[in-house]
């Protein structure tokens, strides 16, 4: 079975994200990048899958530079190879543009599946996946929980407003895993080390046989037109606890008369 | 003319969803608000949608739309805006309306907005309000081409209000494609539900990761039983199975705008806070005291939540 994982390198955790007020967008380049949580629990329902079936696991991804590591980690935890699609020109790009890019790498190869996080960590617009179902011409099987594959069968626990739905749909299909799907593994020595010979294939907007003004600033039919921080909410009063923590608690909550 | 403005309406467990009257109610408010509703509906839908200022309902009962997920519908609203050429089309951020206003954005090639908490649309064009990063940020946004606008509109960003008309319904046929009906649903599972739900609870306690156990939701319930609240929870306390996945709050799950928040256990990270940022109130428990979460509450307790979750109990119980 030959497995796609879309996901995203982001900026990391430990990281205070800017935006940039000139261009309006996220500030990524010179920051600390990793594999996205939910890209990372993609990764990690493909190998599942691929140590199951055999076949194998690519994860194409859209960045700058500084996203190699989070590369490199997909890669390490066991995925086969990777696309990388790199080029100034994709600066600027929105949900329907990214779209664009994946699939112009991911439909110049046959596959089963493509898996993908449910949204994003940094920019979670959710609609990447569904979008790139639409332009490869394969059904969106979305918000599993658990999934399987039987023969040509996709099956999956699928998140509800009151609890979950039982969706199946037949391969070759597009599936997005909530980060609770798995517990995604940490890469070992022998998987670092053998990442380092995995190849990492990269494509320009050229490569991918796209215009220019498909992708980046051009391309994007969003565009944003001011940012600015909100009006900050009052700060109430942060105490240390002496002791009185739930009283104190229970004479607030009697002032603004809930008790 | 009053710009057209479409809302795709939604039905989850056999009601109206309140995100389709709210966006319906504010598609009145800057248009003329039409509705799409497909598949079978509670009999009185119609009638709902006008009293909340739908001037025309596009309305299937086939239980297509609701057997066979995203596919159809995709199809029927794509066709229907080529047909009709609506300013503006509202999607809920909702399970099934993401899904397909993102197939929609892909096959127009219009794009779409997400995550929008207002917007206003002024001849033809839109600006939309969108909180970024945890709402650290606000973005004003707009789409740049002149074509069909698709907006997704985040829960309780608007209130819903009467505005009574009685609607125009337009009967829309099924697409008969077997292409359509690949993503199959078998069965609906209903989390078991007791007390007063997420959606409305005009009290939250919720639990984060510093409750470290799954019984420790035990105190939380019994704090939200004594204030006539629900439980809710983050996102790693349902991927770690402690609670379903129906009370997480957050950007993946529920927006909830209670009059009080209670946070225990939990630091504020951004995709919680997003859930959660316009409750009324704000209290919050939590060890550390660097944690987000005490920028935004109007009562912070930084210590052990094992230690005055109880007192708290303890504390009601006497006062009442």
């Amino acid at each position: 079975m030959d497995i796609v994982v879309c996901g995203k390198i982001i900026p990391a955790s430990t990281v205070t994200v800017e935006i940039d007020p000139a261009t309006r967008r996220m500030i990524r380049k010179g920051v600390a990048h990793e594999l996205d949580p939910a890209a990372a629990s993609a990764v990690e329902e493909a190998l599942r899958l691929m140590e199951k079936e055999g076949g194998t696991v690519t994860l194409v991804t859209m960045g700058f530079n500084e996203i190699t590591i989070g590369i490199r980690t997909a890669l390490a935890m066991g995925a086969t190879s990777a696309v990388h699609i790199f080029d100034d020109a994709l600066a600027g790009s929105d949900a329907l543009a990214t779209a664009k890019a994946l699939a112009a790498a991911i439909g110049k190869k046959p596959f089963d599946l493509i898996i993908c996080g449910t949204e994003s960590s940094d920019s979670y617009s959710g609609i990447v996946p569904g979008q790139l179902a639409r332009l490869l011409g394969v059904p969106p099987v979305t918000f599993a929980n658990e999934m399987t594959v039987e023969g040509n069968t996709l099956t999956i626990k699928r998140q509800s407003e009151s609890g979950y739905d039982v969706v199946e749909a037949e391969l070759p299909a597009l599936v997005t895993v909530t980060s609770g799907i798995n517990e995604p593994r940490y890469p070992q020595l022998k998987g670092i080390m053998a990442a380092k010979r995995k190849e990492i294939l990269q494509m320009s907007v050229e490569d991918l046989g796209l215009a220019a003004d498909d992708v980046g600033e051009q391309g994007a039919r969003e565009k944003v037109l001011e940012i600015g921080r909100p009006p900050k909410r009052e700060a109430g009063d942060v105490v240390e606890d002496d002791g009185e923590g739930g009283k104190r608690i229970a004479d607030f909550l009697a002032e603004v008369k809930v008790l | 003319m009053a710009d057209i403005i479409w809302v795709y309406g939604e039905v989850v467990d056999d009601a109206v969803t309140s995100t389709t009257l709210e966006m319906t109610t504010k598609a009145a408010e800057a248009g003329a608000a039409e509705v799409i509703l497909l598949g079978p509906a509670p009999e009185d839908a119609v009638e709902l949608l006008g009293r909340h200022g739908a001037g025309k309902v596009y309305r299937s009962p086939d239980p297509v739309f609701r057997d066979y997920l995203t596919l159809p519908a995709a199809a029927v609203v794509e066709s229907l805006i080529r047909q009709h050429k609506p300013a503006v089309v509202l999607f809920a951020s909702s399970y099934g309306g993401r899904d397909v206003a993102a197939a929609v954005s892909a096959s127009l090639d219009c794009g779409a907005i997400t995550d929008v908490a207002d917007f206003t649309l002024t001849d033809g064009a839109v600006e939309a309000k969108i909180p970024a990063l945890g709402a650290s940020y606000w973005n004003t946004s707009t789409l740049v081409h002149d074509d069909v606008k698709l907006l997704l509109v985040r829960p309780k960003a608007f209130e819903p209000a009467p505005n009574p008309k009685t609607p125009v319904v337009e009967e829309i046929a099924t697409p008969d494609d077997a292409e359509l009906r690949k993503v199959r649903l078998k069965e609906k599972v209903t989390a078991k539900a007791e007390g007063p739900q997420l959606d409305s609870a005009n009290v939250i306690v919720a639990g984060g990761r510093g409750l470290a156990a799954e019984e420790n939701f035990d105190m939380l319930r019994e704090l939200a039983d004594l204030l006539g609240g629900a439980v809710g929870a983050t996102r790693a306390v349902v991927d770690s199975g402690w609670v379903p996945y129906s009370l997480q709050i957050g950007q993946t799950g529920k927006t909830v705008k209670p009059d009080l928040y209670i946070a225990c256990g939990i630091s504020g990270a951004v995709q919680h806070l997003a859930g959660m940022k316009d409750s009324k109130l704000i209290v919050a428990v939590n060890k550390d005291a660097d944690a987000p979460i005490f920028q935004m509450c109007d009562l912070g307790i930084v210590g052990d939540v094992f230690k005055i979750v109880p007192q708290l109990i303890e504390e009601i119980k006497a006062r009442k």
